[in-house]
């Protein structure tokens, strides 16, 4: 669907009878008020909506999703807005339905080992929560202490622990969502099988698309009885890549195994001193847990295949503390690359593990290409990069070279058998590359799905999945090799 | 045993081409090990009319590189000999799959085990079928060969339609092929048994529910509560103290009694009457209201029961502890039970109906994949 304003009458009629069903403070409508929710944490793409509405229960979200449905105005649902796609990127012609206000734990079931949650809870309160019982909630997306659970299921997001406990898809047992129309439906359920089509999946990383997310039942994990990170120091990063595929083979799953590069190394130490080494081709941190006898024998295990897959250097943590800071860098990696440069761009691509050093050396040399820096970390585990290109949006042309790299990067990623995107989701920003990654065919059944949802295309319009026509042209503009056949064409 | 390597997908695909052009629903089959499970196609003891299509000679692995722990095979490929595969590079399915034997004979398929989305005894302990999907191939409604997901552990680009796959039972699709998170094969296996009432069983399986135990299998039948762990043997030998219930020293014994329960060969289930599965909350306490022998799996979660009692009234106590009751098997070429004319699935609530049923239409346009095979009308 194209970007449209709205006539001056369909939108008075559409604020008048929202602010019928809203208290004032629950609608946001003066362009002070809405700025903040102009864009999410991918702040290169920005428009404002007709109007923001922040409800606090699922009748108001019913009442207001009818009301749109009726004047077919778009909506966008937003959780804490840290998205990285620019999936809740407001439409011009529609209005932003903020989930912030859901912010409570309904229930922890200490014996069912579930929480209910609102989708506006943070992810890692609902672990907080939990804690007294010795219980968590696995999936922990770096953003975890501000990201909402609702984000996160329409997201699928996924975090350092998901190669060994999962991503939301695996975590979540039941989902409540308003339709289009209206209606509350339960998808999914609290036991371990539910009849009818897995639509509990299918709303799960569907991005807003497919219904709007009021009430979540996760599943609770026992807290591991102990835990051990490995950093180990590799000359050559295909050393590093090569032992990623070895401990793997030896039938271990760490909790977490992620690979940093040595800008990625350079630009952590300078921000938070973990101490890393700073003459390393690459460093791996592998965490691994369970209960004292298992890992010690699976630290042995690991620390032996690190050794014989050129490691030159071990270091096992065994102490909080120590653990706390090898993972700072780690963590810190975002932030770290924003000290060094004045804008970055985080790509999200997944490749077969086997691909690593081949992707790695062909980024290196896009980098060279585009005279772009690039600041590689990644999900090693589970073959999750995440690139993150160095610009500076105030020199002229950077952030399209930027967005032209990252493009590139993510058509790498599909070439080598990967995806685009492992846990950011398309949103806004990656809809050219998902003409490279499925054909017409495929499109054409998202679009059907869609449709058995959403028949009049008003949740989140314009994201997710590009249209068979935005793809045509972009397959011409393949054609011809970057020269655009038509310059003069919008890219929306 | 080598895999054979046919690809029949350009056949298959002329034969739902055809099918579209005829308007002729299809049938979809490979090993037939679940002919008995989701709705007859029969009706007043005849045939439906709908055309057989056959994927058992869709066979052979297309990609399996061990260390990437996913192996991408076409869905007539058997489970057993994909399992023999796995289990040459120490890998296993994390699903534990059954191999419902037809005949005697096992002929059960990947596909048949991912269409069905039936998991077995390891579910509750290290995840389901759908758990393990990473993508699929499939021949859609409209004729055409589509790839959703993929071959790598985390993909959320375009709407999770391997998944929806599972449990669809051939009603969207017809599967080509599969990708499949495998798991490493766990060095040993202990069993430990113990006398237990069933409140008793369910009592020490929803303690150990909250330890830290490699536990993967745990059953109630007989009065006997049995558990089975997987790790190395250093690590059993420690968890021996930990839970309750005497080791069964032959593994041979204890392996294939988790068989006998995966594979519904155990003597529970020489039993005429309809076998209907009850997927509950774990914690669920005992449901004393049912009559019959009960097996209990999955730490509660799912337990098994022999009746004759009326469809609603099962259903109804089902619902009274937020669960399901499915009538897996109604038995039908028994006498005494009026069970196949029933419903299989429980009902879905109108709203979630309508969604399937828009789902349907629009994945299958043409209405020509197992028609009713999950609820009429679908």
């Amino acid at each position: 669907m194209g970007e449209m304003s709205l006539d001056t009458n369909t939108r008075n009629n559409l604020l008048h009878q929202l602010s019928e069903i809203l208290p004032d403070n629950f609608l946001l409508t003066s362009k002070e008020e809405l700025h903040p929710y102009e864009c999410d944490g991918l702040a290169a793409y920005r428009r404002l909506p007709i109007a923001v509405a922040l409800p606090d229960t699922i009748e108001q979200v019913q009442a207001i999703v009818k009301i749109c449905s009726s004047l077919k105005i778009p909506v966008v649902a937003r959780g804490a807005g840290t998205g990285l796609s620019a999936g809740a990127l407001p439409h011009e012609g529609g209005i932003v339905l903020g989930l912030s206000r859901f912010n409570q734990i309904l229930d922890i079931d200490t014996e069912s080992l579930t929480a209910i949650v609102q989708p506006g809870v943070r992810n890692l309160a609902i672990s907080d929560a939990a804690a007294p019982f010795g219980l968590y909630y696995a999936p922990d997306p770096s953003s975890q202490l501000a990201c909402s659970i609702g984000g996160n299921v329409a997201e699928n997001s996924a975090g350092v622990h998901s190669l060994k406990y999962g991503q939301t898809v695996h975590n979540v047992l039941q989902v409540k969502i308003v339709t289009i129309k209206g209606e509350l439906i339960t998808l999914g359920s609290e036991t371990l099988d539910t009849p009818g089509y897995d639509m509990l999946a299918l709303i799960t990383g569907s991005e807003g698309m497919l219904g709007i997310i009021v009430e979540i039942t996760v599943k609770l994990l026992p807290k591991a009885e102990s835990v051990k990170v490995l950093m180990a120091s590799f000359d050559e990063i295909e050393d590093a890549g090569h032992a990623v595929a070895a401990i793997i083979a030896e039938g271990i799953i760490p909790a977490g195994l992620e690979l940093m590069d040595k800008a990625a190394i350079h630009a952590a130490e300078d921000f938070v001193h973990a101490n890393y080494p700073l003459d390393v081709a690459a460093i791996l941190l592998c965490e691994l847990d369970g209960d004292d006898i298992q890992l010690a024998e699976q630290v042995e295990r690991v620390d032996e295949i690190l050794k014989k897959k050129k490691a030159i250097s071990v270091e096992i943590a065994d102490s909080p503390e120590e653990q706390a800071r090898l993972w700072a860098g780690r963590k810190s990696a975002f932030s770290a690359a924003g000290r060094i440069s004045a804008d970055y761009y985080c790509m999200d691509g997944t490749i077969p593990r086997k691909q690593i050093a081949h992707v790695l050396k062909r980024i290196s040399e896009m980098s060279d290409k585009y005279g772009l820096r690039v600041v590689n970390v990644f999900h090693a585990g589970d073959g999750n990069l995440h690139p993150l290109i160095l610009y500076d949006a105030s020199i002229e042309g950077e952030l399209e070279s930027t967005e032209r790299f990252g493009g590139e990067i993510l058509e790498l990623c599909v070439e080598v058998g990967g995806t685009i995107t492992g846990e950011h989701g398309v949103g806004y920003e990656k809809l050219d590359q998902m003409c490279v990654q499925f054909n017409d065919a495929e499109l054409t059944q998202f679009f059907a799905v869609k449709r058995a949802f959403d028949p009049d295309e008003l949740l989140n319009p314009g994201k997710a999945i590009p249209t068979l026509h935005r793809c045509a042209e972009l397959g011409g503009m393949h054609v011809h090799n970057g020269e655009l056949p038509h310059p003069e064409l919008p890219r929306f | 045993m080598t895999i054979v390597d046919n690809d029949i997908s350009k056949a298959l695909q002329d034969q739902v081409t055809q099918a579209i052009n005829n308007k002729q629903a299809l049938s979809i089959f490979a090993g037939n090990s679940k002919r008995f499970f989701g709705n007859s196609d029969e009706k007043d003891g005849k045939s439906a009319d709908t055309i057989p299509l056959d994927i058992s000679n869709h066979t052979g692995v297309i990609n399996y590189e061990p260390t990437e722990l996913c192996i991408t095979v076409r869905s007539g490929t058997k489970l057993s000999e994909l399992e023999n595969l796995l289990a040459e590079n120490n890998q296993i399915l994390a699903f534990e799959p059954p191999h419902y034997s037809v005949n005697n004979q096992d002929t059960a398929t990947i596909g048949g085990a991912i269409a069905s989305g039936i998991s077995g005894p390891r579910r509750a302990y290290t995840g389901s079928a759908r758990d393990s999907i990473l993508g699929v191939e499939i021949i859609n409604g409209h004729g055409e060969i589509a790839r959703f997901g993929g071959e790598v552990m985390k993909n959320v680009a375009g709407y999770d339609l391997s998944r929806m796959m599972l449990r669809s039972l051939g009603t969207l699709g017809i599967l080509l092929s599969v990708s499949i998170r495998v798991i490493p094969k766990p060095e040993c296996d202990m069993t430990l048994v113990f006398d237990a009432s069933q409140s008793e069983a369910l009592a020490c399986f929803q303690s150990l529910r909250k330890k830290l135990l490699p536990i993967t299998a745990t059953a109630w039948i007989d009065d006997k509560a049995s558990i089975r762990l997987s790790a190395s043997a250093q690590v059993l030998q420690s968890c021996q103290d930990k839970v309750r219930g005497d080791v069964i020293p032959d593994t041979g014994i204890a392996n294939k009694f988790w068989k006998d329960l995966r594979d519904h060969s155990h003597d529970f289930f020489s039993n005429d009457k309809p076998l209907w599965r009850f997927s509950l909350p774990p914690s669920t306490p005992e449901t004393l209201s049912l009559d019959g022998e009960q097996l209990i799996e999955w730490g509660g979660s799912q337990r098994w029961i022999h009746s004759l009692t009326p469809a609603n009234i099962i259903r109804d106590i089902a619902k009274s502890h937020k669960g399901y009751a499915t009538l897996f098997n109604s038995k039908p070429s028994t006498t005494h039970n009026n069970a196949s004319d029933t419903e299989v699935f429980p009902t879905l609530a109108p709203e979630l109906f309508a969604l399937h049923k828009n789902l349907k239409d629009q994945m299958d346009p043409h209405g020509i994949f197992n028609p009713n095979r999950i609820y009429q009308g679908l």
